[in-house]
């Protein structure tokens, strides 16, 4: 226990349920955390790594208990200690840091006042030492101007920003030790990657240990020195972060990592059949039933970790020789898959100069014609072929959602021209024809909130074949109903399941049957495997390519996470506060030239890959309105050349080779595309700024250069 | 396709269960919800039954009986007008029971329908009904029964509209404000989307998950209600006499509470038990609900 900071020993932590019976969180958890290294802790939904985080610092939820073993940190262990005890630990030498730092923060109090606290709480300063400090503290977590900052309410600040505070909060007394649960989570990739870069020189400037529990295996490939991999209230496997990601032991760490769409490899990964047991409800192994390698002895006999000869590597597997026999880089490319199908060239949805506002002016506001904000979406020119995949990429508040919503009829169109089969896509949904709606059908985010928790899945179905199809009988529809839940692969027997009763994949399976229920000729996808877990995520995925070979389906498809879109779409739009930046197919849009945009959003994916090293170009502060003239991202654009972004919209460019492949930006094609080959060149050891100084090329009139609108940007 | 099966073997471990069922199961475990269930359950046979069991005859007047103490055969004793108290106290409830209940479910009905077409349109109309709505409840609720009542009269089936209605104004705001948690949901907005009409949007999407709380609203209701048709037949608003009415019965009997005081505890026991029972019973019936159901089944 000497050069440990933490000694997690067989924990084990579980809870009654209201029938009295006893459900185990974690089961038989081991750790150590040595002082200044950083553990991630990773898993999927449920596996109990929060639990874990929480247990770190001595806490359980309530009706929760602990079962067995215990947690020492320092020497201490945390669950023999008072309540005072813990107190004088908690925030002093360990400190934590939540997902959401809105909630984080007192909405009522400056964030200044709120850091000044904790200082004076943890750090034993008051008055102008405590000040110092703070200021002392927001340089460290490179918050700019901490004289202003301080002065801010928490809404006042950009995720970002509020992160920053918190982090900032728990650094007050410099702890020993960090737990963080999910930090980043939420926030977008430019944001996420500052933040990171930010934990990642905390932990070398002060020599901070840090317990990082994420779901995101890229993020814990970023921070971690050590990784540890959950699964069903275990831990299953325990090494270097090099390790677990090139040659990881345990069947359901390779399962994992071969189930993340990838940037390097095209197509759709192969996904993890089933899904977690509940902790302790299985006699042998938590992963047999869905593990390839399995044997005899893993369904009756539950295995122990064993070292991997030569390494710190610990796997609780027995097969783990025959995991490591194949190489898994090579293993790597065997799972990706495409599922081939063939547009039409033959437009499905065309959008002309659309312009959409939640600007709803006052009465007063009728006076003064100055007044009007720019519109939120603006300009947009896009079309969409019959049995293609578009995907609408960008960070929040880039328009994505309203954009599509628009098409579905939630929101009206302020100007412009949305077409489809004739039908004018710019009215809402009460006026348009039932034929209409019947082709155009959404599938939202999150399957929890976008199925009615009352209905059950036959009822869920139900709704759109008798809406669309009255004159379907009671029998047909539910032949029908049993005929989709088989499409999405789901058992009949799902028909009479509350969505309460179903894990996520499940849900968002049935609402994919729901919207193919009214055999739709477009399907709006909003981020519809985000809410899901990796391992399930590539199961969606492949379900939506399938359906769309079978049916010629058109996609939209909106998401931020760039891998997925490589791996799913056709075309991209990339879009920055409502306006577009770039529009090509998926090969254009990930190799150079980039919008700087493209650039910046590419340069900050994080891979699960230890080696790899993001790239930051813009600084992350959000920008909440778009600006009134110029180009969108003037504001944050690493190559913004003055005057001309600020003043005039930029032109539509297309490199000499391309086929409909279009950048939106004043600086020449040439020069973006030799600006990125320079960057690639010298980006190993990260350096922020370029000196850039292209030609400028002045344009006369209005700059506005937009293709005729009848072929659409294609 | 190897990767793309769900396993159905062990999501079938989950048990499928009607709501409903689901509910009695939490409201089962729930002593304090078991016994208030049991109360009004009582309440409501006594209500029903007592004339065809009560020892002594609740109208029969006796002079020589005045304001007897209880005994054997006069377990609350007597009134003033010599007629046995625990007669007229099992009685007594029959009318109040009868009309609050139907009142309730006008309440629930009328309240809800409102309130939810309310919440879902969220626009003008909603603005101005929402302000007479504050108008009506700023004067005070027995005043405002009391008008109706005098202007309508007295008979059961008024009383229950007034009360129906008076009510119902608070179920309007409580069922407004559940509405709005969902209409802004992606399944409100996937309905909306498809080209639901209205009406379905309110039958199939919004009732189901306004339901419960209506549910509980009504029953927490019940129990104000119960205590303002008391106060009204304590006023001489409420039952003609002579038929046995317990907030009537107090207002008559207070004057020998010096000497009788059983005139009064009779009937305040009947009222308290019943009130009692419908709010344990409430409460539980509220957490049985599971406000968080939709989240997951209970494990």
């Amino acid at each position: 226990m000497s050069d440990c900071l933490v000694e997690i020993d067989d924990l084990t932590i579980g809870y009654f349920t209201q029938r009295g019976k006893l459900v185990h969180v974690l089961q038989g958890v081991n750790l150590q955390i040595k002082p200044g290294e950083t553990l991630g802790i990773v898993g999927e939904s449920g596996c109990g790594k929060s639990t874990l985080g929480q247990a770190m610092m001595g806490y359980l939820r309530s009706g929760s208990q602990v079962l067995g073993g215990s947690v020492h940190f320092a020497e201490q262990d945390m669950f023999s200690l008072t309540g005072r005890q813990l107190e004088s630990i908690r925030g002093r030498q360990i400190a934590l840091i939540p997902q959401n730092a809105g909630d984080a923060l007192t909405p009522t109090m400056r964030v200044g006042k709120q850091i000044i606290e904790a200082i004076e709480l943890n750090a034993n300063l008051s008055g102008e030492a405590a000040k110092e400090r703070m200021i002392e503290l927001f340089g460290q977590v490179r918050l700019p101007h901490p004289e202003v900052m301080a002065g801010r309410y928490p809404h006042e600040l950009s995720g970002g920003q509020q992160q920053r505070v918190v982090v900032a909060m728990a650094l007050a007394a410099e702890p020993e030790m960090l737990v963080l649960d999910e930090p980043t989570t939420g926030l977008d990739v430019t944001t996420q990657a500052h933040i990171l870069n930010l934990l990642r020189d905390i932990v070398t400037e002060m020599g901070t240990a840090m317990m990082y529990i994420s779901h995101d295996l890229g993020v814990i490939a970023r921070v971690s020195d050590r990784v540890a991999l959950m699964y069903a209230g275990e831990i299953i496997e325990d090494t270097v972060v090099v390790e677990m990601f090139k040659s990881p032991a345990h069947p359901y760490a390779r399962g994992l990592l071969e189930s993340i769409p990838r940037l390097t490899l095209a197509g759709i990964p192969n996904s993890m059949p089933g899904q977690p047991p509940i902790p302790g409800t299985l006699p042998g192994c938590s992963f047999a039933p869905r593990c390839p390698f399995v044997s005899d002895i893993c369904t009756s006999e539950p295995p122990e970790f064993s070292t991997i000869p030569g390494t710190p590597h610990l796997v609780r597997c027995y097969n783990w020789k025959d995991v490591l026999e194949t190489d898994f880089s090579q293993e790597l490319q065997g799972v990706f898959h495409t599922i081939k199908h063939v547009p039409q060239d033959e437009p499905a949805i065309e959008l002309s100069e659309v312009e959409i506002s939640y600007y709803r002016p006052r009465f007063t506001d009728r006076f003064n014609s100055d007044s009007e904000p720019p519109a939120t979406v603006s300009d947009i020119t896009l079309s969409v072929q019959r049995g293609e995949t578009l995907a609408l990429v960008g960070e929040s508040g880039s328009g994505k959602t309203t954009i599509v919503r628009t098409i579905a009829g939630l929101l009206p169109a302020k100007d412009g021209v949305i077409s489809f089969e004739g039908f004018d896509l710019t009215v809402e949904v009460d006026h348009r024809p039932m034929e209409l709606c019947k082709d155009i059908q959404l599938i939202f985010q999150n399957p929890d909130a976008s199925l009615n928790p009352r209905h059950t899945v036959a009822e869920i179905i139900d709704q759109p074949l008798k809406l669309y199809f009255p004159k379907m009988t009671r029998d047909e529809r539910r032949a029908c109903q049993v005929e989709l839940l088989e499409r999405v692969r789901l058992d009949g027997r799902y028909r009479l399941r509350y969505p309460g009763q179903m894990s996520g994949g499940e849900k968002q399976r049935v609402a994919i049957a729901r919207a193919f229920a009214a055999d739709p000729e477009v399907v709006l996808c909003d981020e519809v495997t985000s809410a899901l877990d990796v391992s399930v995520q590539a199961a969606v995925l492949d379900l939506l390519a399938d359906l769309q070979r079978e049916r010629n389906t058109t996609y939209i498809f909106i998401a931020h996470d760039l891998a997925v879109v490589k791996a799913i779409a056709d075309r991209v739009a990339v879009l920055y506060q409502g306006r577009l930046c770039e529009v090509g197919t998926v090969d254009e849009i990930y190799s150079p030239p980039f919008h700087p945009y493209t650039e910046t959003l590419l340069g900050a994916i994080l891979v699960p890959d230890p080696d790899y090293e993001p790239e930051l170009l813009a600084s992350d502060t959000p920008e909440l309105a778009p600006p009134a003239k110029g180009c969108s991202f003037q504001r944050r654009c690493p190559y913004c050349l003055g005057d001309v972004c600020d003043q005039e919209t930029p032109p539509w460019q297309s490199p000499a080779a391309a086929k409909g492949h279009q950048i939106r930006c004043h600086i020449p094609v040439d020069e973006l595309d030799r600006l990125t080959r320079d960057r690639n060149m010298d980006h190993v050891n990260g350096s922020q700024a370029v000196d850039v100084s292209p030609q400028v090329v002045v344009r006369s009139g209005s700059g506005l250069d937009i293709p005729q609108t009848g072929s659409g940007v294609r | 396709m190897t990767v793309t099966s769900p396993s159905v073997e062990q999501t079938t471990t989950v048990k499928r269960r009607s709501p409903l069922a689901e509910t009695w199961e939490n409201l089962r475990r729930s002593w304090a919800g078991m016994l208030g269930l049991g109360l009004i359950i009582l309440h409501i046979l006594i209500a029903t039954t007592s004339p065809y069991w009560v020892p002594q005859d609740p109208f029969e007047m006796n002079a020589e009986i005045r304001t007897l103490p209880p005994s054997a055969e006069h377990p609350f004793g007597t009134d003033k007008l010599g007629r046995d108290v625990f007669s007229r106290s099992m009685l007594g409830g029959r009318v109040t029971i009868v009309v609050t209940l139907i009142a309730i479910i006008i309440a629930i009905i009328w309240g809800g329908l409102l309130g939810i077409v309310l919440g879902l349109l969220n626009g003008r109309a909603d603005e101005i009904i929402m302000r007479v709505v504050d108008a009506l409840l700023s004067i005070p609720w027995l005043l405002l029964l009391l008008l109706i009542i005098s202007v309508m009269g007295t008979e059961m089936w008024v009383q229950a509209l007034t009360f129906g209605f008076t009510y119902g104004i608070l179920t309007v705001r409580v069922a407004r404000a559940a509405t709005l948690d969902y209409v802004t949901s992606e399944f409100v907005l996937a309905a909306r989307a498809r080209g639901e009409r209205k009406r379905t949007i309110v039958l199939r999407e919004l009732m189901p998950n306004v339901r419960d709380v209506l549910l509980v609203d009504g029953s927490m209701n019940w129990s104000w209600m119960l205590l303002g048709f008391t106060s009204l037949s304590f006023l001489g608003f409420g039952v003609v006499p002579p038929t046995p009415d317990w907030g009537f019965m107090i207002a008559k009997n207070r004057e020998i509470l010096a000497v009788q005081p059983w005139a009064v505890f009779g009937p305040v026991i009947m009222l308290s038990t019943l009130i009692i029972g419908i709010n344990l019973f409430s409460d539980a019936f509220a957490k049985a609900l599971g406000l968080d159901r939709s989240q997951g089944a209970p494990v």
